[in-house]
């Protein structure tokens, strides 16, 4: 097998260029340069670590690798250091996800801010490599954040945000930035960076407040809690994904001052006066708002509602951006078999009471494509849409 | 070395393991705890496996450690001890501990965590290198899920998924050899003790700490539920393991084997099954030929042992030696 060269952009060059959302995210590690990294290789989310690796060798950033024996171990040794007190991150997809899920909870519960750069992809079987949200939604009520990245730019965006999201005092959650898989990990697109002090100075200095090496004032960390103690546990750390709202609006905020890009949980795009719209996750959303312009042009009142936080879902703000809109499509790139599919359980409880008419789609799984002509039939049938409906698949041969 | 002295002193200084737990009267781990403990000078962070200690010494909101503890799941520790020690080189290199100098991170893990569901976890951290000390207190069961057997559970012992019955004798397998698992690893440290030898197992804390990367030290820790033998007879059974040769005390350093104390005089194997309910069905006399399975299988892994420290022993005799 020849051997692949990375072409690195030299450190000092901020600005706009050519990177796939990978390589953006491993930028953006660069910058943030965490204490310790665990990671352990998957397909798509390979990329990412090994240009981690080589800013590494290349002295371009000083986080000390974990190269783990498996991902169970990867996000263990995250807890770890990030309890002991040292900012850390992971990289994961699919089976990687799938082999953590037993960690990632755990670490929710200890409020470890590990942040995560999840590439998503198909769990198996049959294994698959490519796109689809059933690894994420794996972890769906692990107590860990899920942010979803539509592009490249958004995926950098959200991994600087990340830490501060992670590490405020009243969350202390593991974060997933969720990037699509080869969509978006491998496809090269126009990112603007960040210059690198900026990225530092955005996220500032790790902080747990009771970090496990302060040998002066030991604490204990993960102890068994019984029926007495669990459930009171429990809740706090569902407050803690609740406070994320508003941690959201402090960060974002702050980080729209440097970038000039402000990012809410949901993006409503062309929803004002719309009669019809599709709610999705991910890269589908760039596809959907093509479809929505082109049939704008031709005076149909329709728009998209895009999740950017599933993990917390913002419920209510989602149901307000929908008030006016007389029919919806959901999107879900998952399965849940022999219930509804994820997203529209979700958006099902969001717009309970609403006088919305709710369709259900799943598309793309296993990295199946999802065309302009399925968007266009989608709002086509959101026209005659009238209470719920059964299921319905993009995309799949009959 | 440390003696008792010091490490009584050590003990008074700072109670590192305190009393208040809920482990069983007799129980042979926290024996072992306090000596590793009290065998280290520097300060110490423990990383701790899911198994009896764990859940027995911090039912929320009560602790017995004072010294920083973490416990992630049950086959992880030492991936999840890999991260602090990792944590903690990153954190001294930029001048960012809470608490600056250096520190011993141990990991206690039981049998179970160790052979079986943690042997991943473990063999990556050895091969990493990370500088932490792994102690497997080895009680030879699942106890705390209620004595379940383990690949550690020796051959013929009942439990309560190898039960002893009409047509068993127990476990059917033999112990898998986890020293020699680690020894493969080339780490610099690794070594069989128990809790019957205190100074014994003290020097090898001492030791194992004192190396340049990963130790590694299996310590006999009884179980006086699991073995069904009196609590107050725990030290004498463990002492009995080492006298029979079942148990035999050895540190393998950079490689080299070397027995750290032979038995006087090696007792039959029977001096120790005896005791202990978990072997009773083996004196049944339908049972005999199991039985009698057992002395040649020890006989045979303690001469093993002996070849392979003598062998070791004039290799770096032969080093010493200048040339002709
Ligand atoms: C993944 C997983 N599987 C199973 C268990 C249940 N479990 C908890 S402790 C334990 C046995 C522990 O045995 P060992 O490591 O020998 O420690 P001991 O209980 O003897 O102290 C088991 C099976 C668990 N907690 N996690
Ligand atoms: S069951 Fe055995 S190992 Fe567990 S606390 Fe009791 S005596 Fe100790
Ligand atoms: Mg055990």
């Amino acid at each position: 097998m020849a051997h692949r060269t990375l072409e690195l952009p030299p450190a000092e060059a901020v600005g706009t260029r050519s990177l796939t959302g990978s390589e953006a995210v491993a930028h953006a590690i660069r910058q943030i340069d965490p204490d310790v990294m665990a990671v352990y290789p998957i397909t798509p989310q390979t990329p990412i670590i090994e240009m981690v690796a080589r800013f590494v060798a290349d002295g371009r950033a000083t986080t000390q690798i974990i190269n783990a024996e498996s991902e169970h171990s990867a996000m263990s040794a995250a807890v770890g250091a990030a309890l002991a007190g040292a900012r850390s991150m992971t990289a994961t997809s699919s089976q990687g996800l799938a082999l953590m899920i037993e960690v990632v909870y755990i670490a929710a519960s200890m409020r470890a801010p590990i942040v995560m750069a999840v590439a998503n992809r198909a769990l198996s079987g049959p294994i698959n490599i490519h796109c689809d949200h059933s690894d994420s939604m794996l972890a769906r009520d692990s107590g860990a954040v899920q942010i979803f990245a539509e592009n490249a730019q958004e995926a950098y965006d959200f991994m600087v945000m990340a830490p501060r999201l992670a590490e405020h005092p009243d969350v202390l959650l593991p974060v997933m930035i969720c990037q699509d898989g080869f969509t978006i990990s491998h496809s090269a697109e126009p990112v603007s960076l960040l210059a690198d002090d900026a990225v530092r100075s955005f996220v500032g200095e790790y902080r747990v407040p009771y970090p496990l090496l302060d040998v002066g004032r030991p604490t204990t960390h993960g102890p068994f809690a019984m029926p007495d103690y669990y459930f009171e546990l429990k809740r706090r750390q569902g407050d803690a994904m609740d406070a994320l709202a508003h941690v959201w609006c402090d960060v974002a905020g702050d980080f729209a001052g440097v970038s000039g890009r402000p990012y809410g949980l949901h993006e409503a795009y062309r929803l004002d006066d719309a009669d019809r719209a599709i709610v999705v996750l991910g890269s589908t959303a760039g596809t959907v708002k093509d479809v929505v312009d082109e049939l704008r042009c031709s005076g149909e009142r329709v728009g998209l509602l895009k999740i950017t936080g599933f993990r917390p879902f913002p419920e209510r703000s989602i149901a307000a951006g929908l008030s006016g809109v007389r029919s919806v499509a959901v999107l879900d790139r998952a399965l849940s078999p022999g219930g509804p599919a994820p997203l529209l359980a979700m958006m099902a409880a969001a717009l309970y009471g609403m006088p919305v008419a709710l369709r259900s789609y799943v598309y793309g799984l296993g990295g199946r494509d999802l065309g302009l002509d399925h968007i266009r039939r989608v709002f086509t049938e959101l026209k005659v849409a009238r209470g719920r409906s059964a299921v319905r698949y993009l995309g799949l041969r009959d | 070395m440390p003696s008792l002295k010091t490490m009584a002193r050590r003990e008074r200084r700072q109670s590192r393991f305190q009393g208040g737990h809920s482990l069983c009267r007799g129980c042979g781990v926290p024996i072992a705890v306090r000596a590793v403990l009290n065998s280290i000078e520097t300060p110490v962070v423990v990383v701790n496996a899911t198994g009896c200690l764990e859940v027995a010494t911090t039912r929320y909101p009560a602790t017995a450690w004072n010294v920083p503890w973490l416990h992630v799941a049950f086959e992880n520790a030492a991936a999840a001890a890999s991260g602090v020690e990792t944590a903690y080189r990153a954190l001294r290199r930029r001048g960012a501990l809470p608490v600056d100098g250096p520190m011993t991170f141990v990991v206690f893990a039981g049998d179970g965590g160790t052979y079986d569901i943690g042997l991943q976890a473990l063999s990556g951290a050895l091969e990493r290198g990370h500088r932490l000390l792994y102690v497997c207190y080895d009680n030879e069961a699942y106890m705390n899920t209620g004595i379940q057997r383990s690949s550690a559970t020796p051959f013929g012992a009942s439990t309560s998924t190898s039960p002893a019955g009409l047509e068993s004798f127990g476990k059917l397998e033999r112990r898998k050899d986890i020293t020699a698992i680690v020894v493969a690893h080339h780490i610099p440290y690794v070594a069989q003790a128990s809790i019957s030898h205190w100074q014994d197992l003290s020097d090898k804390v001492a030791r194992a700490t004192s190396m340049d990367g990963p130790a590694f030290i299996n310590v006999l820790t009884t179980c006086q539920l699991g073995w069904g033998h009196e609590p107050r007879l725990a030290i004498r059974i463990a002492r009995l393991a080492v006298e029979t040769c079942f148990w035999p005390l050895y540190e393998v350093v950079h490689g080299r084997y070397r027995l750290t104390e032979g038995p006087l005089r090696k007792l039959p194997i029977e001096a120790w099954l005896r005791p202990q309910a978990r072997f009773s069905h083996l004196f049944a006399p339908e049972n005999r030929r199991w039985l009698a399975e057992i002395q040649p299988q020890v006989d045979r892994e303690w001469e093993d042992l002996l070849a392979r420290c003598a062998l070791d022993a004039s290799a770096s005799d032969a080093a010493r030696e200048p040339p002709p």
